[in-house]
């Protein structure tokens, strides 16, 4: 069973396909990166698998079931375009929060864990707002891994981070990789992307143009893919 | 178990950001407070008219002063992307709108609360009368007032102008229940307790609670997926 499968979906703004039959899957343990020009519709195919919106036709499945399912947002973590912690808390609130609304066991030893994996730990309880935007960003990565999620939708993750949240970021997503946890992530770094990816998709104007696995012609020159199935 | 838990979890986060930031408690209790000195000097508390609508002038203000702690409500998540986390996490979208909704319901009740002896000294009335009788009608308008103002917020959450858009929708539709309200609190406020002819105002109240809080629950998944 494939671990993200999205089956003949379209995504309507108004009248305005922003998706338009998409087909891709995703296997367990293995990492998809959707590529594509500014608008192609990477963020809301994301969102779409995430199930912040229901597509106009077609389906997403997660493991067989429907994103929307309780038990299938369990095994989601999601990091979009905002960091999704609150200011007004501190950083252990902000995952003990996050804990308690995913139903584990012990949100406050799993919070300090990540802490302590993100290198926030000294900073326990002071406030969001007070953090560096570095620091906010890790935080953000220890709340979307706090709950060990088996698929990771990650929406331009490597966009606005500092070299020490890129480290923690690949670090974990390696691990993830290696644990045979899923990633999705849509990027505009390619080479960050294509280090990690095991497949590539490569949507234009709301289609997929290439899907396929990551070749080492992609790895060695990423504009590869661009050349060979983008516009030009 | 877990869907209260989660529920409070909601409440306790709304609450606690909002006593840290006192952004919406703040700015609604000095409103509320300037419209009742306002009414004071509109209207002569010592005539028995003006003690006659007091009562109902009382709940206008609880109305305005209501929305602008609804209008942080959902709003609360838009910095960061919060709603995005809140979305993907593993908790009905009934467990975030009764979360939020508890949430609103005790900070507007706060702030009527403070209010309430303020408007007795403004407006010359001995609010105490009928006390638990008052407070029932009390805590079934806020919840009248919040299960709508709630629903709403997630409505326009999105939309540039929410803070225009929440009362426009909202108002129309508080419309009996500020009228049950009201004509609950004008007797009870001048020492009447409800009696035959006014148990029906009450009764639609609970109605009206009921519906909206079934129907809210009911859509509010559909209201903030699509």
């Amino acid at each position: 069973m494939d671990a993200v499968a999205v089956e003949g979906v379209w995504k309507f703004y108004g009248d305005f396909p922003a998706l338009r039959d998409i087909q891709l899957a995703a296997q367990a343990g293995s990492c998809l990166a959707l590529i594509g020009r500014n608008g192609a519709g990477k963020t809301t195919l994301l969102r779409t698998i995430a199930g912040f919106s229901r597509p106009g036709r077609g389906k997403v499945l997660i493991f067989g079931q429907p994103p929307r399912e309780t038990d299938t947002r369990r095994h989601m973590g999601f990091i979009g375009h905002g960091i999704s912690v609150y200011d007004e808390l501190s950083a252990l609130e902000n995952l003990m929060l996050f804990g308690r609304l995913y139903g584990l066991a012990d949100p406050r030893k799993s919070a300090l864990e990540w802490l302590e994996r993100t290198g926030l730990e000294r900073v326990r309880d002071g406030l969001v707002r007070e953090f560096s935007r570095g620091m906010r960003q890790r935080l953000a990565v220890a709340r979307a891994f706090l709950h060990e999620p088996s698929v990771l939708l990650l929406d331009e993750p490597f966009t606005a981070l500092d070299d020490r949240a890129i480290a923690v970021l690949q670090t974990l997503l390696r691990q993830a990789l290696a644990d045979g946890k899923t990633i999705v992530l849509s990027t505009h770094q390619l080479r960050e992307a294509l280090d990690l990816a095991t497949h590539v998709a490569m949507l234009n104007r709301g289609q997929v143009a290439f899907h396929g696995p990551c070749t080492p012609e992609m790895v060695a020159d990423p504009g590869f893919v661009y050349a060979r199935y983008g516009e030009g | 178990m877990q869907f209260l838990r989660q529920v409070l979890v909601i409440t306790a986060k709304d609450l606690r950001a909002e006593i840290r930031t006192k952004e919406a408690v703040n700015s609604s209790l000095a409103f509320a407070v300037v419209i009742l000195l306002l009414f004071s000097f509109a209207f002569d508390a010592f005539e028995d008219t003006a003690k006659e609508m007091a009562g109902g002038l009382l709940w206008i203000v609880f109305a305005f002063s209501g929305t602008l702690i609804l209008n942080r409500s959902f709003a609360r998540e838009l910095p960061n992307d919060c709603l995005d986390a809140l979305i993907s996490a593993p908790l009905s979208g009934a467990a975030l709108f009764l979360g939020k909704a508890l949430g609103n319901f005790v900070l507007v009740l706060a702030v009527e609360l403070i209010s309430l002896p303020v408007f007795g000294i403004f407006s010359n009335v001995h609010w105490t009368q009928q006390f638990w009788q008052l407070m029932l009608v009390l805590v079934l308008g806020t919840w009248a007032m919040t299960v709508v103002g709630t629903i709403f917020s997630a409505l326009t959450v999105n939309i540039r102008l929410r803070e225009v858009m929440l009362p426009m929708l909202t108002y129309p539709i508080l419309v009996p229940a500020l009228m049950a309200a009201m004509q609950l609190t004008m007797g009870l406020v001048l020492g009447k307790p409800i009696g035959p002819d006014t148990v029906m105002w009450l009764k639609m109240l609970i109605g009206f609670d009921v519906m909206y809080t079934a129907a809210s629950v009911l859509l509010v998944e559909t209201v903030l997926v699509g």
